[in-house]
């Protein structure tokens, strides 16, 4: 039984990122993973062996596209180019479901190659959701939005973050990939409770977690994806599922990435509270 | 403030060029202060302005970018120098930014930019240039496509006068200086470097380049081709090369063999034996692509497929 209407791949458990550092190792030794997130721009290329590599992991893996620049919150239309590309990808993937970030990056066709923070306004949703309902409709495939990690917030929001995540998602009808990782670092840099957060979004609409680790400075903190897991993000992890229920959940390591084994062993530490939530319930 | 005024203020301010010590510039293009300008649209918090937050994806946005370039143009960066490798690159973001949604085409547009500002490149502009057509072919033959090579089988015989495709990812270039063998030569100096101290790595760096500088230039026939995912440069003669662009442009065998050798005085037999043998050398590298079916052949001749 799924977990929730819009996780229906409760038995994904818990993938990794799909790294280069890794190709070699995972290609050799096959290593048992539940599931690879790759990152779509990664691979939306005509040739050439991040294809090559993809075929050869899509043989014996379970693989989830995770994108990083379509800009739900910009607003010019999506660009039909880059869905055509997406689509041609989504059908050699066979991904059962699509993320993307809650964020924007561009105006009028230029590109910052950012996640951008979305002033959380009704006006900002209802342009978010829309665009967002176009995009599953060419794909034909579930959507989910992440959460980003955010370093400034604006005069103009009208409501919490998390608040306008589930206006989003309520709107456009999708569901939510849920990085309790952002959760925190945006909770320490705009000194909000990050459990109000995840006691704030629809569970029910959760259909994959990310964890990850960060970066700590003076007086922010960056989402750097270079560290373990803190203590602090797994807690939030660990009221995310007991609220959500079995979801699928994937590590993020991409800077300074140590071996497979390391990054593997860190993800897999997750299992830990699913089976602590089995226990309890 | 709307959700496109705020988006075009922040665009705005986050691509500006950071100062020399990589802080956000304290006045806008227009000379507005942009503590006020973040200030109309940022909150501060409890540990930092709306300049400093506003600040934090300023500094993101070029470490990411000047990073991309760094890595896709070590060729450059190695012939002009890093310093003024980094204000080539903020010079070329600035009138050309990003206009795709991936950073692999960044530096799609650096040729094409340079040539109207050679300034950045001297006194080593032909060489310069040279390097960054190389590095951009290298990154288009790197994931361009593939289509099923031609193999013995593949009946082109009843064609008195075959046209053959190459590769869509093949690329054929012609330098005026031997930059394959000096970009192969940094990037070992870039992979000794790992081993060796800064110091040392810099010295063997500058040394290839002054060996290089002193080269006269020649004329150089490149293909930057593909073998098992792996890429390769292989010289080639002018003829071949002459010959590969005209199979390119879609010319007929006889058309190409007569271009790659126009004005030549050469024996048959010998010309024949040449063709032949860079048809084997080529077919082995899989440098040609499987003739279209019948249906394809017909689609395409009607005009219907792009």
């Amino acid at each position: 039984m799924p977990a929730n209407p819009f996780n229906g791949f409760t038995d994904f458990g818990v993938g990794i990122g799909l790294r280069v550092p890794h190709y070699r190792h995972i290609l050799a030794e096959k290593p048992v993973v539940s599931w690879f997130e790759i990152i779509s721009e990664n691979y939306m290329i005509d040739g050439g062996r991040p294809l090559h590599v993809l075929d050869q992991i899509l043989d014996s893996y379970r693989v989830v596209q995770h994108g990083v620049s379509m800009y739900f919150g910009s607003p010019e239309p999506p660009n039909r180019e880059h869905l055509k590309k997406l689509k041609t990808l989504v059908k050699r993937t066979q991904t059962p479901w699509l993320t993307d970030h809650l964020c924007w990056g561009s105006v009028d066709g230029t590109y910052s190659h950012d996640l951008l923070p979305m002033p959380y306004t009704f006006e900002a949703a209802r342009h978010t959701a829309q665009k967002i309902r176009e995009v599953r409709d060419f794909l034909e495939i579930p959507i989910a939005v992440e959460n980003v990690s955010s370093y400034a917030e604006f005069h103009v929001s009208e409501m919490t973050e998390w608040q306008f995540l589930t206006e989003v998602v309520e709107l456009a009808d999708c569901g939510i990939l849920l990085d309790v990782n952002n959760i925190y670092v945006s909770s320490r840099n705009h000194n909000f409770n990050p459990l109000d957060y995840v006691n704030g979004v629809p569970p029910e609409r959760v259909a994959q977690i990310h964890i990850a680790g960060h970066s700590k400075f003076e007086k922010y903190i960056l989402d750097t994806h270079d560290h373990p897991v803190i203590d602090p993000v797994w807690e939030l992890y660990s009221r995310a599922i007991e609220r959500t229920g079995r979801t699928a959940t994937l590590l993020e390591w991409d800077d300074k990435i140590p071996s497979f084994e390391e990054v593997h062993n860190e993800a897999l530490k997750a299992n830990q509270f699913v089976a602590d939530m089995a226990v309890t319930s | 403030m709307n959700l496109l005024e705020i988006q075009h203020r922040m665009l705005d301010a986050v691509m500006q060029p950071l100062t020399n010590d990589e802080q956000m510039q304290s006045h806008t293009r227009d000379g507005r202060s942009m503590h006020d300008v973040a200030a109309e649209f940022i909150k501060p918090n409890d540990r930092l302005s709306s300049f400093e937050r506003l600040e934090i994806y300023n500094r993101q946005y070029w470490f990411r970018v000047l990073a991309s370039l760094d890595e896709d143009f070590r060729g450059l960066r190695a012939i002009i120098g890093p310093r003024r490798f980094e204000a080539l690159c903020k010079a070329y973001l600035i009138e050309c930014p990003s206009e795709s949604f991936t950073l692999r085409n960044l530096g799609s547009r650096l040729e094409w930019w340079l040539r109207s500002h050679p300034g950045h490149l001297q006194p080593r502009a032909g060489l310069a240039l040279d390097m960054v057509r190389l590095e951009w072919a290298e990154i288009e033959a790197f994931d361009g496509a593939a289509e099923p090579a031609l193999v013995p089988g593949d009946v082109l015989a009843s064609d008195p006068d075959p046209r053959f495709r190459l590769q869509p990812y093949l690329q054929l270039l012609s330098f005026h200086y031997a930059v394959d063998d000096l970009l192969v030569a940094i990037r070992k100096d870039d992979s000794d470097s790992e081993m060796a101290s800064n110091a040392v790595s810099e010295r063997a760096k500058r040394a290839h380049l002054r060996k290089v500088a002193r080269q006269k230039p020649q004329a150089i026939f490149l293909v930057v081709h593909r073998v098992d995912d792996s890429i390769y440069f292989k010289r080639i003669e002018p003829e071949a090369f002459k010959f590969l662009k005209a199979l390119r442009e879609g010319r007929s065998l006889s058309v190409a063999v007569m271009q790659a050798f126009e004005g030549r005085d050469i024996q048959e037999n010998k010309l024949l034996a040449t063709v032949q043998g860079w048809f084997e050398n080529w077919s082995s590298l899989g440098w040609f692509c499987a003739p279209y079916s019948t249906d394809q052949d017909f689609i395409s001749a009607s005009g219907s497929q792009s």
